[in-house]
């Protein structure tokens, strides 16, 4: 298993052809209290880059970009009822959306643990 | 924003306190100002409705209106041919809320109106205004006061504390118990230290019991930390401060209320006092106040709870059940005491029912709202 990162603190886990996307615990505190969030169906088919989620605290909306190309085969529905679990476990059971990639050599663009953790640094 | 830019902003003279406590800063009306602070603003809200919230707005206008020949009379009467409520009959200490309207009868902007209730100075008005409209503010009033009357500006003198929540009337009654006995919209000038002198209302704009204080600059910083050496008090940003006046059902100037909109639109008729509300009641902006008040076509602010938990923001769409669009959000988030979105918006006045469905276009799509009376939670003003 590996886990990439991009620029907007989108984390994504790869897993055989199979990955997990979220927000990293950066984005997460950076939001502050998650109040609800907006998924997209499974079976949609998004870009990298693509808006692919919603993610609202109580102060403002924030897009969820797709870190790379893929189709939608899950989503996480236990955040609809409770949104908070984005805050308390980003990485973990927080997790937002599930994709089969389209073009796994797009995931070569994105920044790896160390790497990310030097750019949250430098921000 | 770039350091060039921050230093352009002005600061409150708590400023250097809001850092220490790890505030998020940002600009606000041309102030550096605290958003949030490390509790975030879903537990600042929740402990303000709870406990006791404190808030700097010292970045809103202070500043008082006298006549010349040093009557209240006079000066109430000047200052009320700038603003629709009744003035000459506030009695000593009692404060009014109302509007400075342009000749077109648009709002220039909210304020607070007290006369003053401290002997040798019930002939003052004292304003408090809106931040970012202060600065145009007093050039109006400067320009509009008929002769005989002036406006004294105090922004160099004066700070502007918010002490709001059930717990507000303890935490302030242990500096002056005479706070206890106040009731909503009146105010008192009391020490509440043996150095600190403070003009004190029972107001605010969070719905909850609470106060208003204003101090000299050089006291604020003193009176802060002995309001927050209080277990029950937290300091409360400004992005609280949005949330709890939103299901509070107050409006936001420049979101809810603008030039664009007249006080009855606004809903805000409850400020204007029965016999201000002809054409010939004597104030900029009158013959619009009562074509409103005649006409039933024009728009209304009104309460929208969005069904679902997707909040519906400022300008979003609204439709009817036909997909007519009938209006746009002004206001809109979720609401930590309703526990769910809430929102206010413009919609054509044979849609302002409560009860009434609508439809909200949030990213495309529709989402169903019912149009509801506010507020959003329940006010717990002190009356007595």
């Amino acid at each position: 298993m590996s886990i990439y990162y991009t620029e907007d603190h989108e984390w994504i886990k790869i897993e055989d052809d199979n990955a997990t996307v979220g927000i990293s615990p950066y984005a997460a505190k950076a939001l502050g209290d998650v109040v609800f969030i907006e998924l997209p169906e499974v079976g949609a088919e998004f870009a990298k880059g693509d808006e692919a989620a919603v993610v609202e605290s109580v102060k403002a909306a924030s897009e969820v970009y797709c870190p790379v190309g893929g189709t939608v085969i899950g989503v996480n529905g236990a955040l609809e009822e409770a949104p908070e679990t984005v805050n308390a476990s980003p990485e973990g059971e927080g997790w937002f959306l599930k994709l089969t990639l389209a073009d796994a050599s797009e995931l070569e663009s994105l920044m790896d643990e160390a790497d990310y953790k030097t750019y949250c640094e430098s921000l | 924003m770039t350091d060039s830019n921050q230093t352009q902003l002005k600061k409150t003279k708590l400023h250097a306190k809001h850092i220490a406590l790890g505030a998020k800063m940002v600009p606000f009306a041309g102030y550096d100002m605290p958003v949030q602070y490390p509790m975030g603003v879903l537990k600042e809200h929740l402990h303000t409705r709870e406990k006791a919230g404190l808030f700097d707005v010292s970045h809103m206008g202070q500043c008082f209106v006298t006549a010349d020949d040093g009557t209240f009379e006079s000066a109430a009467r000047a200052l009320e041919t700038l603003v629709p409520a009744s003035l000459q009959d506030l009695a000593p200490g009692q404060q009014r809320y109302s509007q400075l309207l342009n000749a077109q009868g648009g709002i220039l902007d909210d304020l607070m109106i007290t006369r003053l209730g401290f002997q040798g100075q019930t002939h003052r008005l004292y304003l408090v205004v809106n931040a970012g409209c202060k600065d145009a503010d007093f050039v109006h009033i400067e320009a509009n006061l008929p002769e005989g009357a002036s406006i004294d500006y105090k922004d160099d003198v004066l700070s502007l504390l918010a002490l709001q929540g059930p717990k507000a009337v303890d935490v302030l009654g242990q500096l002056n118990p005479a706070v206890r006995d106040m009731v909503f919209m009146s105010s008192l000038d009391i020490p509440l230290t043996q150095t600190i002198w403070a003009h004190v209302s029972r107001s605010g704009y969070t719905g909850e019991d609470g106060f208003e204080i204003s101090v000299k600059h050089e006291d604020v910083g003193e009176l802060t930390d002995m309001l927050l050496s209080h277990a029950d008090v937290e300091m409360i940003g400004l992005g609280a401060r949005d949330s709890l006046r939103l299901e509070a059902g107050l409006c936001l100037y420049g979101h809810d209320i603008d030039t664009s909109v007249s006080p009855i639109e606004a809903g805000l008729f409850w400020s204007i006092q029965k016999h201000r509300r002809s054409a010939q009641a004597g104030y900029i902006g009158a013959a619009r106040v009562a074509a409103d008040m005649a006409d039933k076509t024009t728009k209304r602010l009104v309460g929208i709870k969005p069904e679902g938990r997707a909040p519906a923001r400022e300008h979003t769409e609204i439709q009817d059940m036909d997909g007519n669009t009938i209006g746009q959000i002004t206001s809109g988030g979720f609401g930590p005491t309703a526990g769910g979105p809430v929102a206010m918006g413009y919609v054509a006045r044979k849609f302002t029912k409560a009860g009434t469905p609508l439809q909200l276009i949030v990213r495309g799509k529709a989402r169903p709202a019912k149009v509801v009376k506010m507020p959003f939670a329940p006010h717990q003003y002190y009356r007595g």
